[in-house]
């Protein structure tokens, strides 16, 4: 991070590159997003004014079961959709003030990478097979940095050492198919750390591990997020995952928050029926031998995403008003946002 | 240690980390992987072999190619004459060694050109993709309409390759094989890069800031070449045998320009009484062509970090 204290851009440091600093901590802000896919059958709104913030040092989880549109939110803010099929047509996602939707396309690349990086869920698909991890990791220094090779080579397993791979020294040479799984995860986290990002987004980084593995990645990444001061976005349908890392979480569904709490309230007392419903879902071990609660019913099409709020062909507590009035997101306590008619109710039960 | 030593030195100007040795590339780990192969060495011996051969002939032989002895005609193998002689009395041994610069000459430089241009068209239509990917392929579909050597017996006809200098012949081979040949290793390089675009490797090379030119070089072609490499050292001895049917059919290289494929089509009329007037230079031709079948398959191997 810089050392400057002014707001806004600065402009030009070492490199020649211009570094950006938070405003009052505030890391991004994406405003009023919209994102939607032109499909042959027609518009999908995978994205419908979805609004958060991120700032420096805090950890927020995006949750939403499959399609709700958590992973189209992550590539959106690092502008890796591919345009088209995919369109924004409203909304900005603002890193320390400037809009990176309108930023030219060599400066993006820049924050890419330097400011904004990325953790993928499958990390061995996310490696390059055919090359071996250290030159992956030096690739970051010698391409944003131009650093010679064996600089970039040493601070890759520098890296390697941080993110806990044994043996670095040795390992640095070898290939992605010759790691586990969670070495692999590793590997990624240090590619995506290594430039010092301000922000990391963590695309389901646990989904394609064993339970043992997955806490230890969230443990490490929490671990560099508190030792860098990094904004984190932990994108997962995993609840559990979560509830140690994330300080706020937001829940998505259909495209839009449906509610936003800190973690704590969240899993103590839902205000949305969507979320009580993935709370409930989740397999408990002091329930022994009941049918495990389910959602019924499917995440709508989002090419006919049902007037009124979506959510409520699936909602028990479904009344007429919610299926002709889309609820707006507000306040339903300090702090807890929730986009249900009957918010208090849901909070109460 | 020696190596590692000056290493060290500038590794510990930046930091802690000490000795990790040299920072290894793709071509540095195939390189180390290659050599291990046997196949690699038999392959690059007997290239280095027809290469030398098609550089310096008189170091193979002493007797003149052209001295026709028509004395000796049709002479099976002897002490004088190893390969025998031609029904004009020519040494075939010598006009083998002689032969090889033509064909290999066509056959390196008609693959090298397909594919570049393939590989590179191939490449830019599936990464580029929408108008740019629809256009090139029919362009492709064009190509692949006009039979190779139907198109190559046009091309030479219309530029009238006879009685121009010996590299002007041979550039016009390549040139009417090349324009003909690309195609093929368009569409393969095509799908191929279809197949690692979608990748997670590819899209996390976007997320970390990588630009377009470097993922292409970086993440989509290391990964894409396997197929190209292994197609294009098979046509290599396609394409030398359609150098021989264009000479066979008296457009391609024209006697006195000696080539694999002139003798072969020389030897069709002599087949019957002297076999070993087409056996010399064939067997020269598959060598060539198993040659550089074994490299192309040795490096590609290599290439790949999981069969290494």
């Amino acid at each position: 991070m810089t050392t400057t204290t002014q707001p806004g851009i600065r402009p030009a440091n070492a490199t020649g590159k211009i570094t950006y600093t938070p405003v009052d901590g505030r890391l991004l802000d994406v405003e009023d997003l919209h994102v939607e896919f032109h499909t042959d059958d027609g518009i999908a709104k995978a994205i419908n004014g979805v609004s958060f913030t991120l700032d420096q040092g805090e950890s927020l989880a995006i949750l939403g079961e499959s399609g709700s549109g958590k992973s189209v939110t992550a590539q959106a803010i690092m502008g890796i959709l591919d345009m088209p099929p995919a369109k924004i047509p409203h909304g900005a996602v603002k890193y320390c003030g400037v809009d990176l939707l309108t930023m030219p396309d060599d400066r993006r690349r820049w924050v890419r990478g330097a400011e904004i990086a990325m953790i993928f869920q499958d990390a061995l698909s996310s490696l390059n097979p055919v090359f071996p991890v250290g030159w992956q990791i030096a690739e970051m220094f010698r391409q944003h940095r131009g650093m010679n090779k064996s600089d970039a080579q040493a601070q890759a397993v520098r890296l390697m050492e941080r993110v806990a791979i044994p043996a670095a020294k040795e390992r640095v040479k070898a290939y992605p198919h010759q790691f586990s799984g969670g070495m692999r995860q590793r590997i990624m986290i240090a590619m995506a750390i290594a430039l010092d990002p301000a922000v990391l987004i963590a695309d389901e980084p646990t989904t394609a591990l064993d339970v043992t593995v997955q806490a230890q990645i969230m443990s490490l990444l929490q671990e560099l997020q508190q030792e860098r001061q990094m904004g984190l976005i932990l994108i997962t349908h995993d609840l559990g995952v979560v509830a140690d890392v994330a300080d706020r979480s937001v829940v998505m569904y259909a495209g839009r928050l449906v509610e936003t709490a800190n973690v704590y309230d969240l899993y103590r007392n839902p205000a949305h029926p969507y979320t009580r419903g993935l709370l409930e879902s989740i397999p408990r071990l002091d329930q022994k031998g009941q049918t495990l609660a389910a959602i019924g019913g499917l995440p709508p099409n989002l090419l006919r995403i049902p007037p009124g709020c979506a959510f409520n062909p699936r909602c028990r507590m479904a009344k007429d008003v919610c299926r002709v009035d889309l609820p707006a997101l507000r306040e339903v306590a300090s702090g807890r946002h929730s986009a249900c008619h009957f918010a208090e109710e849901v909070i109460d039960a | 240690m020696t190596e590692s030593a000056t290493v060290v030195q500038a590794v510990e100007a930046t930091n802690a980390a000490g000795d990790v040795g040299e920072a290894r590339s793709l071509g540095a780990d195939a390189w180390r992987a290659l050599r291990k192969k046997p196949l690699f060495w038999v392959s690059l011996v007997l290239i280095t072999i027809f290469v030398l051969m098609a550089i310096w002939p008189s170091l193979f032989t002493n007797t003149d190619p052209d001295n026709a002895v028509l004395r000796q005609a049709r002479e099976r193998p002897n002490a004088n004459a190893w390969f025998g002689r031609d029904i004009q009395g020519y040494d075939i041994y010598s006009r083998v060694v002689y032969g090889a610069r033509a064909s290999i000459l066509v056959g390196v430089l008609t693959t090298t050109f397909t594919v570049l241009l393939g590989g590179a068209i191939g490449t830019l239509a599936a990464y580029a993709g929408g108008w740019v990917d629809a256009l090139v392929s029919r362009v492709t579909d064009i190509f692949f309409a006009i039979p190779l050597l139907l198109g190559a017996i046009l091309f030479m006809a219309a530029t009238q390759p006879r009685g121009k200098p010996y590299f002007v012949i041979i550039l016009l081979v390549v040139t009417a094989i090349s324009i003909l040949g690309w195609p093929s290793l368009a569409r393969l390089m095509r799908s191929s890069v279809m197949q690692v675009l979608p990748n997670d490797y590819v899209q996390a090379a976007r997320a970390l800031g990588a630009s377009p030119w470097r993922i292409i070089r970086k993440h989509i072609i290391p990964n894409a070449m396997g197929p190209l490499i292994v197609v294009s050292t098979i046509n290599l001895g396609a394409y030398i045998a359609a150098e021989a049917t264009l000479s066979f059919l008296g457009i391609g290289l024209q006697p006195p320009v000696i080539s694999w494929g002139v003798s072969i089509s020389d030897a069709i009329v002599g087949l019957r009484t002297t076999p070993h007037m087409l056996a010399f230079p064939s067997l020269f031709l598959s060598l060539t062509v198993l040659a550089f079948i074994m490299l192309g398959d040795a490096i590609r191997d290599a290439f790949d970090p999981k069969t290494r």
